[in-house]
């Protein structure tokens, strides 16, 4: 295994897992460029290297992107890739109270144990853990979309009716376009434009990105509160709290990974369960939502920990985890390698050096990274606000042309943006729909699929309630799902106690 | 009348310059990178093909092929905008059979199939009866057997609907007078991934399948004229009597405004490509066909497989 170790760490390998690192970090923290978009840009340049060094740099490339998603989350409640989907959910209520320094240090931290974690899993486990991945069939994976969406529940406590009224449009959002299985072509209403569906990356930028620019504008004051002077990277702080998260951090790694070795599940859905199970888990609920550093801890630790599982499946298996793996599995082909079980063993030299590669590049993600993240920040709140709108104005239409190289892509992003912002008036979250509009379409394609098998073995109960995993899926959900009335019951008790004593 | 004259000659000469200009510039082709743009999304064999060729462009013709992504709607995004790009030769997008025949049939994509200008198609990657390496089906008679004793009980998974390998079943289905299920996935990853789970009892994948997966699966019969090189082991489909000759085609389309002598010239890059022993080799080994199908043949083969296509798409109920 040393000797893996020692491949791993030539100054070549070295120096490309920095420059992956830097690269994918900086390319993530955009929003609308993408983990995926990041590897698939990169890939050339990687040819001319042997496969070992090539693969270092993608693996590299793709956790520094997953990691960078969370500037934008955190400074400008837009999610820079849709991992970071449920950074926002508390990073910009810390940044907006003063602590989005705090919150950038404390992601890092977060991004670099739940890589480390993710990257331990794939060098210990990788062939019996591949094994998870199929036995997810279309049923689990209906469940699995199902579970997602009773987070809906947990994000819009004391609001549920207009949670679920987001989570519904969502849903419709979903269906617009080529349907998931059969792809027909339905709810265009005759337009080009809609043929392509809605583009959930554009979409995100819309939701999350467009509202903050308006009230950026129609608000006098400034971006993000500020008070009294630098505090340089709260390091120690950010320690502390991370010390005190371990359990957070170390079951959100784990769920990430887990999610991640699910091809098709990928970076958002590992963030938005790892979310929710931490508020589950947590004793003071209330704060989540307002800035709680376990929510950026959850997220950010679950989908770093998405890229070591997601190789799980891709490496042995051929199949890839998550979008990126596709690419990078891609990669692999044109440098004519074969992927596969024997990996781990015949030709272990490359897939053992490139695990360490991973692990390298994770640790190098945390100097580089508080260093970017510095950056991004001191850019956030020092330039003028005059500067700020348009440059950000720019990144969204950017990032939203450049998903699919596709101008309806804008105009789509353009109108859900502004469709938020009224939304937003009327007490609306974006939350709500964007997971309508990713689950939807994961629900529909496990559900066609299933009730297919279903039909034809004529046995339609039995394939979607009588798989074990899918049980256990959904005893989750129907938890998940009446939690709010506990919690409402349990905090009615507490109440009544407090009244009595 | 002197200035008249002098007018005159400087607007013939201008013209004849810009004619020696235009025509220099083709036998220079291409003197800057050249855009290839894959309607589908990265990581499929769409991009996987054109990523092969990537790096043959530049040893042949010293210029960059830089491949960028237009998916959304199965390919119909990128198909619809084709011709509205500029027609100078640096612009060129990947079609695909049976997507560009099937799809304008189905609805209004914003594109019909005679709009596609293709100038080469350079390969197929043949479809394939896939299943586990301990399957209990050792050979396609196994299969059909168990399809005729259990109508509609032979659960095969394939990626999409209206695609290569659905309209591959309905075809065989025909021929074998049975009754399968067909169980559409997105993408042939999560097919594969549904037949070595167990979800489904066997595959119609691709020969890419059988190379990817070598080991773990079997192919129990190829859609191909006469045996893949990379399989020799594996009988063809009309070997064991079923005239099946089908896969997923992939070419090279260029926008209408392209002129007749550079749409000519790319077709022969491609050709030029494709004769590469190293490139074929590549290719073979992830288990593509090579096919050779240049701009003056193009007009017919897709005429001869819209018939294929069409006949298979009607009776799967994909199109009316």
């Amino acid at each position: 295994m040393l000797e893996y170790l020692f491949q791993a760490l030539t100054p070549l390998n070295l120096l490309l897992a920095l420059a992956g690192v830097v690269a994918g970090t900086i390319i993530g923290s955009l929003p609308g460029l993408t983990a995926t978009m990041a590897v698939a840009v990169l890939v050339p340049i990687t040819f001319t290297m042997p496969v070992t060094s090539a693969l270092i740099m993608l693996g590299a490339i793709y956790t520094g992107a997953i990691y960078g998603g969370a500037y934008a989350a955190i400074l400008l409640n837009t999610p820079g890739t849709p991992s970071a989907i449920a950074t926002t959910f508390d990073g910009y209520p810390m940044a907006k109270r003063g602590d989005g320094d705090l919150a950038i240090t404390l992601a890092c931290i977060a991004s670099v144990v739940g890589g480390l974690v993710g990257a331990f899993f794939l060098l210990v486990l990788a062939p019996p853990l591949a094994e998870v991945a199929l036995a997810f069939g279309p049923a689990e994976y209906f469940w699995m979309a199902l579970f997602g969406l009773t987070l809906i529940a947990a994000l819009s406590e004391g609001n549920l009716t207009k949670g679920l009224i987001g989570g519904c449009f969502g849903l419709l959002l979903a269906c617009v376009g080529s349907a998931a299985v059969s792809g027909d072509i339905r709810f265009t209403f005759g337009s080009l434009t809609m043929i392509g569906g809605i583009e959930t990356v554009s979409a995100l930028i819309g939701l999350y990105c467009i509202p903050v620019l308006i009230d950026l504008v129609a608000v006098s004051e400034r971006h993000l509160n500020v008070t009294g002077e630098q505090r340089g990277y709260r390091l120690k702080e950010a320690m502390a709290i991370s010390w005190k998260g371990k359990f957070n951090l170390a079951r959100s790694s784990i769920i990430g990974t887990f999610v991640g070795i699910l091809p098709g599940a990928g970076g958002s859905i590992a963030g938005l369960v790892s979310y929710s199970e931490a508020r589950r888990a947590s004793k003071d609920k209330s704060q989540f939502g307002k800035g709680a550093p376990e929510g950026i801890q959850a997220t950010e630790s679950a989908n770093n920990a998405t890229v070591g599982g997601g190789f799980v499946p891709t490496l042995v298996l051929g199949i890839p985890g998550t979008p990126p793996d596709a690419v990078i599995l891609g990669a692999l082909m044109v440098h004519g390698l074969r992927v596969g079980p024997e990996m781990f063993e015949s030709s272990g030299s490359i897939v053992y050096t490139f695990i360490f590669g991973l692990f390298i590049a994770t640790l190098l993600m945390l100097p580089a990274g508080l260093l970017i993240g510095r950056y991004a920040y001191r850019f956030i709140i020092t330039v003028p606000k005059a500067l700020l709108v348009p440059t950000v104005a720019f990144m969204t239409l950017i990032g939203a042309y450049s998903i699919r190289n596709s101008v309806s892509d804008v105009f789509i992003m353009l109108v859900l943006g502004a469709l938020s912002w009224v939304l937003n008036r009327f007490g609306f979250s974006p939350s709500p729909i964007v997971l309508g509009l990713i689950l939807g379409r994961i629900a529909e394609e496990g559900f066609v699929q299933s009730w297919t098998i279903g039909a034809a073995t004529e046995n339609l109960f039995g394939m979607f309630f009588g798989r074990p995993i899918s049980m256990v899926i959904i005893a989750a959900i129907g938890l998940g799902l009446f939690y709010p009335f506990f919690a409402k019951q349990i905090r009615l008790k507490r109440l009544q106690k407090e009244v009595i004593e | 009348m002197v200035i008249k004259s002098i007018l005159t000659h400087f607007a013939t000469s201008a013209i004849a310059a810009t004619l020696a200009f235009s025509s220099l510039a083709q036998a220079d082709y291409p003197e800057k990178s050249v855009s290839y743009i894959v309607p589908f999304g990265p990581g499929g064999e769409s991009d996987v093909t054109a990523r092969h060729q990537q790096p043959f462009f530049k040893k042949l013709f010293d210029e960059d092929l830089v491949i960028s992504y237009k998916p959304g709607g199965g390919g119909a995004v990128g198909w619809s905008q084709l011709n509205t790009m500029k027609g100078d030769g640096y612009s060129m997008m990947g079609i695909n059979l049976p997507h560009i025949i099937i799809k304008p049939l189905q609805k209004n994509v914003g594109f019909e199939t005679k709009d596609l200008t293709g100038v080469y198609m350079f390969h197929y990657t043949p479809d394939a009866i896939v299943v586990k390496q301990d399957s209990p089906f050792k050979t396609l008679d196994d299969l059909v057997a168990f399809a005729k004793q259990n109508p509609g009980k032979l659960i095969l998974s394939g990626s999409g609907k209206g695609s290569a390998n659905h309209l591959a079943q309905v075809r065989f289905d025909n021929m074998a007078s049975v009754k399968s299920t067909y169980v559409s996935f997105k993408g042939t990853g999560k097919a594969v991934a549904a037949l070595l789970g167990e979800q489904v009892l066997a595959q119609w994948g691709y020969t890419s399948v059988g190379a990817k997966h070598e080991g773990k699966v079997r192919m129990l019969a190829v859609a191909t004229e006469s045996r893949h090189p990379r399989f020799p082991d594996v009988p063809t489909f009309k070997e064991l009597g079923y005239d099946l000759v089908s896969g997923a085609y992939r070419g090279i389309a260029v926008p209408k405004s392209t002129p007749e002598d550079v749409r000519q010239k790319i077709s022969s890059m491609i050709a030029d490509i494709n004769s590469d022993k190293e490139f074929r080799q590549r290719m073979e080994n992830d288990g593509m066909m090579l096919l050779d199908v240049s701009y003056d043949k193009m007009d017919a083969f897709i005429a001869q497989k819209s018939k294929e296509y069409i006949s298979a798409a009607k009776q799967a109920g994909v199109i009316k």
